[in-house]
């Protein structure tokens, strides 16, 4: 009888514990929790103005973090989003004020920001150079070109034919945040469930025995660098129109809090590991934070210091996690 | 003399394997003792007891009369006994003397390096083993050999009294093999012993003053080396009666499946041409490093190649890519099970699907779980790969399940020709009797099998023709009436030859 009852008990655990070994289950847990901890603690946490406001705080990083949790699964790394992200924005801002029409100086700057992916993917995958320099010194490359073409000046006086993108609203919600969950659910849906992406999971699990496997490597990492591009293009169009200016500093250090967001969300930099919907919720969570500790009147400057901690924490959590499975078989 | 090692009963065995059963034996004081036998006798994992890498289950290790046990390679130098890697241990971007001395070089005040006196002591060195290179050199300079030299010179340096050498020649040229062994024989008259595990007989009866066979992890016969012959060694190596090898039905050989033309690969392997028939199993024998892996990556296209063509049922097969070998119908079982084979960090099902993802795609990219998950269930009972569940990762599994999955994940392929490189390594004689099974299978489904091993009684069990590879070209065909361990050994040790210059074509 007891022991019948500790078979049940010990199944019921397993579940938990299977449930709980997606972090995904753990983000939302921890986002509730924290959510309904704020609602007592603030009248103004659960009002939709300040729900928009965390909302559109993470429309920058949590589209980017969509391209970035893709290109981790594979294996591999872009620091040089955040200057690919204003570089897109000038190489817009410079057409419009030159006086090409929005609808043809948004693609026009989006194959900038293509061009800067390929120049990535292709150095990486062809020359099998390391990821961390290469997007490294584009980093730096193309921030210092966005900084001589744009004269080391913002890009002022965008029309609004322009700055809608940034500031409209659809069925009164904001186009950035419409768009970073449509991307969201679809980039979702797309690494879960395609055959396209789920090459990825193979790729950053054993790149070698991918190529064995009859996977186009090469091409699948010179797609995802191209990827990643036109999405920080993207968002630094979205953001570019919402100030109505193109700023020559926006997105700097962007890139790792990104990479932070997508770890939190269970990305691993060694690739074969990480989902879009946990990247999101890593996201999701640095946002609210960031949220919380304002409405709590706490100190900006705790912020990077909690970050920081849940990022080590989430990382040390991984390995004991990892190491308690190894010991149980 | 008298004996300086003396070895009592050493035994090790590894999951699945007995890798050194019992063995004894004793060394004299500079004397050079001769270590051969198979790949997977056993050879390499004595010199690891020896030199600290491997702790032996049980046995004695007695070294001037105490015995010794070492944990670490370096307590075994310590003790007086040093293994020379046959993979590099040297650190490219440091100088020679660096190199040498690593860890032991001249200091003075504050832990500080005396460099003038370190350049000076290992010129000295050099000199004095006459090796005409500066010491002030960075080792990532050096060719190959050079670095060769320079590792046999580093394990010198420290005046071992029992230096083991693992095929100390691979990489050398003669003249640096020449070179080698003079010193050796230096040493040896100074009193320095030596174990010299190798492949080439010729060189036991150049430098060895003792022989000794090992044979399935056992230690089965010793004498002194102008006491034998190269005939006698071989017997000694292969040793086991071979009588039933006609327990396979001769193939229907229906056609041809798989045409290999002049095919070549620079530093690899050259002028390879031969032809796999359909429901013919054909092994490629030869000791390691004769090409038979290279060969079988660039017909796969995961290697590229200088020249050559190849055709599956006639039709030509550009070998660009896995990807292009797959679609045409062609499946590459590699030998890396871990590195290359195998996700292991990913469920059992991923990795069966790992080569036909396409083949579980909808018409708009999506996976089917379905499918994905029939096939797994399938493959699992038809290969009867033990594991509860398809969603276990592979790298839970034994070593014999993840072979089976990896067989699984190729035959699942539906290839027209395989090749197979090594699918019993590390495998247990369970998992073996399953593998052979399938393969036999598969050959009386009309496939063309091109098998890769080291294991001679699993290629004389399985095979309707095996050809030998040495040094990068196919240097004989055995017919299976013919087959004898002692005949293909010979063709493989380079003893023998029967395709010279003019590669003879097989249709």
């Amino acid at each position: 009888m007891g022991s019948q009852q500790e078979v049940s008990s010990h199944r019921i655990r397993s579940r938990v514990a299977a449930v709980f070994a997606f972090r995904e289950s753990i983000l939302i847990l921890v986002l509730v929790v924290g959510g309904i901890g704020m609602t007592i603690a603030s009248p103004v946490f659960l009002t939709w103005p300040n729900l928009e406001a965390i909302l559109l705080g993470l429309s920058v990083e949590g589209t980017i973090v969509v391209g970035m949790v893709i290109l981790l699964v594979s294996g591999g790394l872009d620091l040089s989003v955040g200057s690919t992200l204003g570089f897109t924005g000038v190489v817009c801002g410079l057409a419009l004020v030159a006086g090409v029409p929005a609808p043809l100086a948004i693609p026009l700057s989006l194959v900038a920001a293509f061009g800067v992916g390929m120049v990535n993917g292709v150095l990486i995958a062809k020359l099998k150079m390391n990821p961390f320099i290469i997007t490294l010194g584009m980093m730096i490359t193309i921030r210092g070109l966005l900084l001589v073409i744009a004269g080391g000046r913002a890009v002022l006086n965008l029309p609004p034919s322009f700055t809608v993108i940034g500031q409209g609203r659809l069925a009164g919600i904001q186009y950035p945040i419409i768009v970073v969950v449509a991307l969201a659910v679809i980039g979702d849906l797309l690494l879960r469930n395609t055959r396209f992406f789920r090459q990825n999971y193979y790729v950053g699990g054993k790149e070698q025995a991918a190529r064995l496997s009859g996977i186009k490597v090469d091409f699948i990492k010179i797609f995802n660098y191209c990827l990643i591009a036109v999405i920080s293009g993207v968002s630094g169009l979205m953001i570019t129109a919402r100030f109505g200016s193109a700023s020559v500093t926006v997105g700097s250090g962007i890139e790792l809090r990104v990479i932070t967001a997508a770890i939190i969300g269970g990305a691993s930099l060694n690739g074969g590991e990480g989902s879009v919907l946990g990247a999101l919720l890593g996201a999701l969570f640095m946002g609210m934070l960031a949220n919380a500790l304002n409405l709590l009147g706490v100190d900006v400057y705790w912020q990077n210091l909690v970050t920081g901690v849940m990022l080590i924490l989430a990382v040390v959590f991984d390995m004991i996690n990892e190491s308690r499975k190894e010991h149980r078989t | 003399m008298s004996d300086l090692l003396v070895v009592e009963n050493l035994r090790k065995s590894f999951p699945g394997v007995l890798a050194v059963a019992d063995v004894s034996f004793s060394l004299r004081k500079g004397e050079i003792l001769a270590l051969i036998g198979e790949n997977g006798a056993g050879k390499s994992t004595l010199s690891q007891i020896l030199g600290g890498a491997v702790r032996p289950d049980s046995g004695k290790i007695i070294l001037e009369g105490r015995e010794v046990s070492f944990a670490t390679p370096q307590e075994a130098i310590h003790g007086g006994i040093r293994m020379m890697f046959q993979e590099l241990s040297l650190v490219g971007s440091l100088s020679i003397a660096e190199n040498i001395f690593a860890n032991r070089q001249p200091v003075g005040a504050l832990n500080g390096i005396r460099w003038k006196q370190l350049y000076r002591e290992t010129a000295e060195f050099l000199q004095r083993f006459h090796v005409s290179l500066n010491p002030r050199s960075l080792v990532k300079r050096l060719v190959k050999g050079e670095q060769q030299i320079l590792e046999f010179l580093k394990a010198i340096s420290t005046s071992p009294r029992v230096l083991i050498l693992d095929e100390p020649t691979s990489s050398l040229t003669e003249t640096e093999s020449a070179y080698l062994m003079d010193n050796i024989r230096t040493l040896r008259a100074e009193g320095m012993s030596f174990i010299y595990i190798t492949h080439k007989l010729s060189e036991v009866f150049r430098i060895s003053d003792r022989v000794i066979v090992m044979r399935d992890g056992r230690h089965v016969g010793s004498r002194p080396t102008s006491q034998c012959t190269e005939r006698d060694l071989v017997a000694m190596m292969v040793g086991r009666d071979i009588a039933d090898n006609s327990t396979r039905p001769a193939a229907k050989t229906d056609g041809e499946c798989l045409r290999i033309e002049n095919f070549s690969r620079r530093g690899a392997f050259s002028g390879i041409s031969f032809t796999v028939h359909k429901g013919e199993i054909l092994g490629l024998s030869g000791l390691v490093g004769s090409g038979r892996t290279e060969l079988a990556r660039a017909v796969f296209g995961m290697d590229p190649h200088d020249g050559g063509r190849v055709f599956l049922e006639g039709r030509p097969v550009r070998s660009d890519s896995p990807h292009e070998a797959i679609r045409a119908g062609i499946a590459y079982l590699t030998e890396d099970r871990k590195e290359l084979g195998l996700y292991v960090n990913m469920p059992i099902r991923d990795n069966l699907i790992a080569p036909t993802l396409r083949r579980f795609t909808s018409a708009f990219g999506f996976m089917q779980n379905k499918p994905i998950n029939d096939f797994a269930a399938a493959k699992i009972r038809e290969f009867s790969i033990a594991s509860p569940s398809s969603f276990k990762k592979v790298g839970k599994l034994s070593g014999g399940n993840q072979q089976k999955c990896l067989v699984a994940t190729w035959v699942g392929t539906d290839p027209k020709a395989i090749f197979l490189d090594e699918p019993t390594r590390g495998v247990d004689v369970a998992s073996r009797a399953d593998i052979y099974m399938k393969i036999e299978e598969l050959a009386s489904a009309g496939i063309g099998i091109i098998l890769i091993s080291s294991d001679l009684p699993e290629l004389i069990g399985l095979c309707d023709r095996i050809l030998v590879m040495h040094h990068g070209r196919i240097v004989g065909e055995v017919e299976r009436k013919d087959f004898s361990e002692e005949l293909i050994l010979s063709y493989a040790t380079g003893l023998q030859s029967d395709r010279g210059e003019e590669q003879r074509r097989h249709g």
